[in-house]
């Protein structure tokens, strides 16, 4: 009997990103695909995985930490496909994921880039987006460094309440 | 990853050269950025030069494994990513000259960025829809992490060009001297013409009118004039490179040359 594919999307979603904790795996995007190969004891689980960035050193812990949460559930059959085309999105971040980073602190990204056909063209026009601080809601803020701490995210500071706040890339 | 071998009609020997030179352009200038962790201006840029140092040698790695993946359908026996970064001598190595060119000061890393980030954005632009799946796929991911440092390095000869006195004399000088390298980032030999040929790489030579235009508008914008030289240096491509290549390798590569095969 294999466990039903709902059942370990519940499980995945218990499975924190190692660098931001208060997102799971599932809300990030990145299991994109779940499927169960052949019937019986030769049954196999598969997950497609897609990087949010092709050099975070998170990629290799998260599907370590996927493989030993569905191992702790008793799977013990299962494969990892690295998947890398579509391209992650920040636009696959879940609601509920955007709700939990603001909650933490972090501002979700504003800006939808997967409904634009193709790539963006290239233009100098400087995009002003209203990035709004997680912490006092005010839409006065300026960016310091389009890079944070992690690949995925760019530090602003609140020009209101002064403090300084990570936004998540859009990409 | 799928096999490599459906790509048949295109000589593999030319389709492995020429990921090496989109792996070792990305690796090279990689390393050269991540030199700057610990003696950037500011710790934002030094957070800012080291992601993006991730970023490249992250897409060097996918560069690099398919090399390698391609090696083994011709040769029978290929090297895995990290082979082909360490055990290769300078040489052998495929990236264009600007990429190896040393740090300098602020301005010259932005300057050597600058028209690196613009050629690669246009380049992997075109490889995205090329014909063999996965260089469309690791173009088409590479593409959005580019797309965003070419917009932190036009920032920035901007900002310096249109900044101080003493900023925008900087930013002039280093767009100065980096200019004959920017030649060879157009210049295509049979390798580059076989795999356009077969519709899996790109129109490099097409790339100059892009860039060009593009790079006026920032200059403009920054105040800065265009640099003028009738010469260019070029032969990163085929292996010959400047004397800096020698001096990063020995660094980058001491440890598994040091102890072959170590693992974390």
């Amino acid at each position: 009997m294999t466990v039903p594919t709902e059942q370990i999307w519940a499980w995945l979603e218990e499975v924190p990103d190692p660098e931001i904790p208060v997102l799971s795996v599932v809300d990030l995007g990145i299991v994109r695909e779940l499927w169960w190969q052949g019937t019986g004891a030769d049954a196999e689980l598969w997950l497609a995985l897609t990087p949010t960035y092709s050099g975070c050193p998170a990629t290799a812990v998260i599907a370590q930490d996927i493989e030993t949460a569905l191992r702790h559930h008793g799977i013990y059959h299962l494969r990892l496909e690295h998947r890398l085309a579509p391209a992650w999105s920040s636009d696959w971040l879940s609601a509920a994921g955007r709700e939990k980073l603001r909650r933490y602190g972090i501002a979700p990204p504003v800006e939808k880039t997967s409904d634009q056909p193709g790539i963006r063209p290239l233009t100098l026009t400087r995009r002003t987006l209203v990035i709004t601080c997680p912490r006092c809601n005010s839409g006065q803020t300026e960016k310091i460094s389009e890079f944070g701490s992690t690949p995925c995210k760019a530090q602003y500071r609140c020009s209101d309440c002064l403090e300084p706040f990570d936004y998540f890339k859009c990409i | 990853m799928g096999q490599v071998s459906d790509t048949a009609p295109v000589d593999a020997q030319a389709l492995f050269e020429y990921l090496l030179r989109l792996g070792d352009n990305d690796l090279i200038l990689g390393h050269r950025l991540s030199e700057w962790c610990g003696h950037a201006p500011v710790l934002e840029e030094e957070l800012a030069l080291s992601n993006i140092a991730l970023d490249l040698i992250g897409q060097a790695q996918l560069w690099l494994e398919l090399a390698g993946e391609v090696e083994t359908s011709f040769q029978g026996s290929g090297r895995n990513a990290d082979q082909l970064a360490y055990r290769r001598d300078v040489a052998e190595f495929r990236n264009l000259l600007l990429v190896e060119q040393p740090n300098g000061n602020f301005a010259d890393t932005m300057a050597r960025q600058f028209y690196f980030d613009l050629w690669h954005y246009l380049l992997l632009e075109q490889l995205s829809t090329s014909h063999k799946p996965q260089i469309a796929a690791i173009a088409g991911k590479s593409v959005k992490e580019v797309r965003y440092h070419l917009e932190r390095s036009s920032d920035w000869v901007i900002r310096l060009g249109d900044g101080t006195e003493l900023s925008h004399q900087r930013m002039q000088q280093a767009l100065d001297e980096f200019w004959i390298f920017t030649g060879e980032l157009f210049m295509t030999d049979a390798v580059d013409q076989t795999l356009l040929t077969a519709g899996i790489g790109a129109d490099i030579a097409g790339l100059r009118q892009p860039w060009r235009e593009q790079l006026e508008a920032v200059l403009a914008e920054a105040g800065l004039v265009m640099p003028q030289a009738d010469w260019s240096r070029r032969g990163g491509k085929q292996g010959t490179h400047s004397e800096h290549l020698g001096y990063l390798l020995a660094e980058m590569q001491f440890l598994q040359r040091a102890y072959p095969d170590a693992r974390w």
